[in-house]
């Protein structure tokens, strides 16, 4: 029998958007209405029937791979936890208890996305908002280094470029859109203005952008390829607008200058509230990344590359994160919690990964979950098992399961390791 | 593995992002033919595929100091002369560089390549 599931909400980018419907039959998602294609291809591709863990490779009981799982990361003298960005907050916690029982790292995938924009935070401060402000005020907006046309499909309808609201009636033709990338990318072949910042030139960029929000002239020419005419324009709608926001991508965090690059735009943004309201935000990749943050926080005080190894919470982007401990060869045992190192981290991070025993929890059988010494099929959250989410601007939302669950959580397979981890 | 093509290697700025078909692929499953080949192109502008002396679909080795991949060739207008594109994924992170500066993120982006044909 066929039945429908409303206001669903969709993990798989930072927008969580809460409306999608799904029609199912029995245990089965055969529709997907209001998706974009990253979305469509969460919901349309779930497949809830790898129901046995395995042990290397080989089928096992549930008991058996948690005891093998438990083993491996008590015996390891390093062992990392990573990963918790597409997964449940209820999850992110336990897996953080789960760091502080064996005394290990614990990174989410933050530290390859936004990472340096937490960082840039702790010295700046957050110039931040909620979607619902930018949606109802913002008549300036400006995608910096970020591609939401393709990697957050439906940020335009929903939150920012394309929605009447209170303040913006007219939609679209109310704000004004500014794109700065290296490339002319589908986000910036949409824009009123492009401006096409050379390679590695954000900085430079961002610190004539703040001179001449001070009224300082340059001596230059141009700045970051673009010149200091078109600069003073931008500048001049930025202080003319009502309410300007700029939404920043990894142009920003991935290139030279990363964490400084995040830097200088919060303290533009700062400088541009002497004139009127600004915010930032960044666009949050992964659906619960912007969780992993805030749980983190709670628990540890830091973000993200935490460690435990003297009993309490040590924080060290470039020591405790992921690409560090792996590509320096520290970690002796990996749990991946919801992500896919294989496919995403340097070559040499990977290697390493492939000769040290790794625990994959994951509702999918990644790559990472291929090599596994032990993998363990969960649930999906929002799909067959319930939680918490928060989206790219920090509002948790609740999860529904539409589906009725055959696989344990991810919650409740890391309560399972972390039990075992006691009884070692 | 492709031999580089004799001639000029040229320095390039190597960038890696998401791409519509990669994020396509990826749901239908990372181990598919169709992921590798979503993963494995390079996006060149014309006048650099030009330069390279290629055509769309042949392949192009690019080297950085941290490693050596080869991928197909794609056009793609909006790229500056020498920036080449690759998307996020396993082609593209044997090119990262894993120097993260003390802040935990390498370059996934802005890495210095050197690009020629392959044979
Ligand atoms: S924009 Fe993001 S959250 Fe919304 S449907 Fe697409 S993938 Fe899902």
């Amino acid at each position: 029998m066929l039945t429908k599931a409303k206001d669903v909400v969709c993990t798989f980018c930072g927008c969580l958007c809460d409306d999608i419907i799904l029609t199912l039959d029995e245990n089965r998602i055969v529709r997907v209405e209001r998706a974009c294609a990253n979305g469509m291809g969460l919901f349309k591709n779930y497949n809830p029937d790898l129901l046995s863990p395995k042990i290397r490779g080989k089928e096992a009981s549930w008991e058996k791979a948690i005891k093998e799982a438990s083993e491996i990361l008590s015996s390891a003298k390093y062992p990392l936890i990573y990963g918790l960005s597409s997964t449940s907050s209820e999850a992110q916690r336990v897996s953080v208890k789960l760091a502080e029982a064996l005394g290990a790292s614990i990174d989410s995938t933050s530290s390859v996305c936004h990472g340096p924009t937490g960082l840039a935070m702790q010295f700046v401060g957050e110039p931040t908002c909620t979607l619902g402000e930018i949606k109802n005020r913002a008549d300036l907006l400006i995608f910096w280094g970020c591609n939401p046309i393709v990697s957050h499909s439906r940020h335009f309808a929903r939150y920012s470029v394309m929605p009447k609201g209170r303040f913006v009636q007219d939609g679209r033709k109310g704000r004004k859109m500014v794109v700065i990338d290296v490339r002319l990318t589908q986000t910036a072949r949409v824009a009123d203005v492009f401006l096409q910042v050379k390679p590695g030139g954000d900085f430079e960029l961002l610190v004539a952008l703040k001179a001449l929000v001070k009224g300082k002239s340059l001596d230059a020419v141009e700045a970051g390829g673009i010149s200091t005419k078109v600069l003073q324009e931008l500048v001049t709608d930025m202080k003319a607008c009502r309410y300007g926001m700029i939404f920043f991508g990894m142009g920003l965090t991935m290139t030279k200058g990363r964490d400084l690059n995040v830097r200088e735009l919060f303290s533009l943004v700062k400088e541009l509230n002497d004139h009127t309201k600004f915010s930032a935000l960044p666009m949050r990749g992964h659906g619960n990344v912007t969780g992993a943050d805030q749980v983190m926080s709670w628990l540890c005080g830091y973000p993200f590359a935490v460690n435990f190894s003297k009993g309490y919470p040590r924080y060290g982007p470039g020591e405790f994160s992921v690409v560090d401990l792996l590509c320096n060869k520290e970690t002796d045992a990996l749990l991946v919690l919801a992500s896919d190192p294989v496919a995403h981290l340097p070559s040499k991070a990977v290697d390493h990964i492939m000769e040290i025993p790794t625990i994959v929890i994951d509702p999918a059988e990644s790559l990472s979950a291929k090599k596994a010494t032990v993998y363990f099929p969960t649930a999906m959250y929002g799909v067959d098992c319930e939680g918490t989410a928060y989206r790219m601007d920090g509002v948790p939302l609740r999860l529904k399961a539409p589906m009725k669950g055959n696989r344990p959580s991810d919650e409740e397979v890391l309560e399972a390791i972390l039990e075992g981890v006691r009884r070692c | 593995m492709s031999k580089e093509k004799n001639g000029k290697e040229i320095v390039c700025t190597m960038i890696s992002g998401r791409t519509l078909e990669q994020a396509k692929e990826m749901h239908s499953g990372k181990n598919s033919k169709s992921y590798s080949e979503a993963v494995g192109k390079v996006y060149v502008s014309p006048l650099l595929l030009n330069e390279l002396g290629l055509a769309e679909g042949e392949k192009i080795v690019l080297k950085s100091s941290f490693g050596r991949a080869e991928a197909r060739a794609y056009v793609d207008p909006g790229l500056p002369h020498f920036v080449v594109f690759i998307p996020m994924g396993p082609v593209a992170n044997l090119l990262v560089g894993y120097e993260t500066e003390g802040t935990g993120m390498p370059s996934f982006k802005g890495v210095q390549v050197e690009v020629c044909g392959a044979c």
